[in-house]
């Protein structure tokens, strides 16, 4: 992967746990995430992944360990830090629209912003998904990849800092991967975009992230850059994982 | 049949007829179901959308939402009675804002009470039914709580549009409550339903069953109304 000009840490996890009575989701996660980077996590269903992505917008808190955002902590239901916890966005692997249009689904984020030309701007990023025909149309009439391309565009058009997506792509036909793998390249380098990816496809991973994480059973068992972790990978997990074997 | 066919010409003749005791039954009865109703919806469905929200919802408020629907009207008016008669806990009282009793704001206090559980619980019901997915997704864009609620609310629109009209349906259809607090006043309180009564009594079959079909005809329409909203809510 190119140089996106990556800084200083964004994220600093250490530790983390999130446990929902006697299961934790996930165990001792510690990793820095950096400013301009994407991150790839792999592994098994169930194994933490999307509870992971859910603490890094601040949709739950950590049950133990430190999260910090640009240092510090985030409350999540503090109205104070509620600036800073818009500056992260997630698109789900499931594209949850409003039975509006998509035009007005695009808008939403803005419009929870107080921001102006909502529709404008909404216009101009589905143009970017090529979806501008469509902007009028019911979100119900949407296939499922169009439907996941408006979901794209709703989450860029509010210029987060931090897009999380959650197995974005699958399920999707090929076409509709690429679209929204180039369209979230293209937020990357124009405005430094950090991105944290979710997937089970491991060439999209490869394709897409500067480091790939391996989550199993809750804990991140290997973090490395991406041609480290496919070539080289340090725990006899992530080899097995790579090449396919069932983990136990 | 004959006394049916009877009552259908005589609503009908009610109806087209500029009779003002009857058009002041049909006011009266709208009044206080409307008005009953507005309030019922104004503290029912924000509360509906908090329970419907929240993750563990409180046991005891279940508990007592579902006794309160429960409760048979004449029993929830006869509570209402032995509040705000003078001798009541409240009534007692001598404050301005409490109803006394056989005046349309005691009947529209006791609807009022009456609609309330009914519309929560169905806003509840319907806010549940939204999308959990929705909901995580609309807080990842980065809404309040408050935000969350009013997408939900609207996303769960044709549902509550269905508790207006379980609402509307309860209320208009309803006696035992308003004859016990509105007393059946001639001219003041007296409804559709409280007439019907006081019609049939009088041994009125006739003139009972034509304000029947009055009724009948208020329940239809009001209903039309609603469910059009309805329509246009699930395709809006």
């Amino acid at each position: 992967m190119a140089d996106f000009g990556m800084g200083a840490a964004l994220f600093q996890l250490e530790s983390v746990t999130r446990c929902y009575g006697a299961r934790c989701a996930v165990s001792g996660v510690t990793f820095d995430l950096r400013r301009g980077e994407t991150l790839a996590l792999v592994g098994p269903s169930g194994a933490g992944k999307s509870t992971l992505l859910r603490l890094l917008n601040f949709l739950e808190a950590p049950s133990s360990g430190v999260l910090h955002f640009e240092g510090r902590p985030i409350d999540p239901l503090a109205s104070s830090d509620l600036p800073t916890r818009r500056r992260v966005t997630t698109v789900f692997q499931r594209p949850a629209l409003l039975r509006q249009s998509a035009r007005e689904n695009v808008a939403y984020g803005l419009r929870l912003r107080g921001l102006d030309n909502a529709l404008a701007r909404a216009d101009a990023a589905l143009e970017r998904v090529g979806l501008l025909a469509r902007a009028g149309d019911a979100a119900h009439t949407l296939s499922g990849g169009e439907a996941q391309r408006v979901a794209l565009a709703r989450a860029l058009v509010i210029e987060p800092d931090v897009l999380l997506l959650d197995e974005p792509t699958a399920n999707l036909d090929p076409a509709n991967v690429r679209l929204i793998e180039a369209a979230t390249l293209a937020e990357r380098r124009a405005r430094g975009l950090t991105c944290v990816w979710v997937t089970h496809n491991l060439a999209q991973a490869r394709r897409v992230a500067d480091r790939v994480g391996l989550m199993l059973d809750g804990e991140l068992v290997e973090l490395a850059a991406a041609d480290h972790f496919f070539d080289a990978p340090t725990d006899p997990r992530a080899a097995a994982y790579v090449i396919g074997e069932r983990l136990a | 049949m004959d006394d049916l066919l009877k009552g259908l010409l005589g609503a009908l003749r009610l109806l087209v007829s500029a009779d003002p005791q009857v058009w002041g039954i049909i006011g009266t009865s709208l009044r206080v179901s409307l008005t009953a109703l507005g309030l019922g919806a104004l503290l029912g469905i924000p509360a509906g959308a908090w329970l419907g929200l929240r993750v563990k919802r409180p046991r005891w408020a279940l508990a007592l939402l579902y006794t309160a629907m429960g409760v048979p009207p004449v029993v929830l008016g006869l509570l209402v009675y032995v509040f705000i008669s003078r001798s009541g806990i409240l009534g007692s009282l001598g404050l301005p804002f409490i109803p006394r009793l056989f005046t349309v704001e005691a009947m529209i206090v006791a609807q009022a009470l009456r609609a309330l559980p009914l519309v929560t619980t169905l806003t509840m019901s319907a806010v549940m039914g939204v999308d959990a997915g929705l909901k995580q997704q609309v807080l990842a864009l980065g809404a309040t709580r408050l935000q969350l609620a009013a997408v939900v609310l609207r996303e769960a629109r044709t549902g509550v549009v269905v508790a207006l009209v379980g609402g509307f349906a309860a209320l208009i259809s309803e006696v035992g409550a308003v004859m016990l607090v509105g007393g059946n006043v001639a001219g003041q309180t007296r409804v559709l339903t409280t007439a019907i009564v006081l019609e049939t009594g009088q041994g009125n079959f006739d003139r009972a069953l034509a304000l029947g079909f009055v009724l009948l005809t208020l329940a239809f329409v009001g209903n039309l109304l609603l469910t059009r909203l309805q329509a246009v809510s699930a395709h809006g």
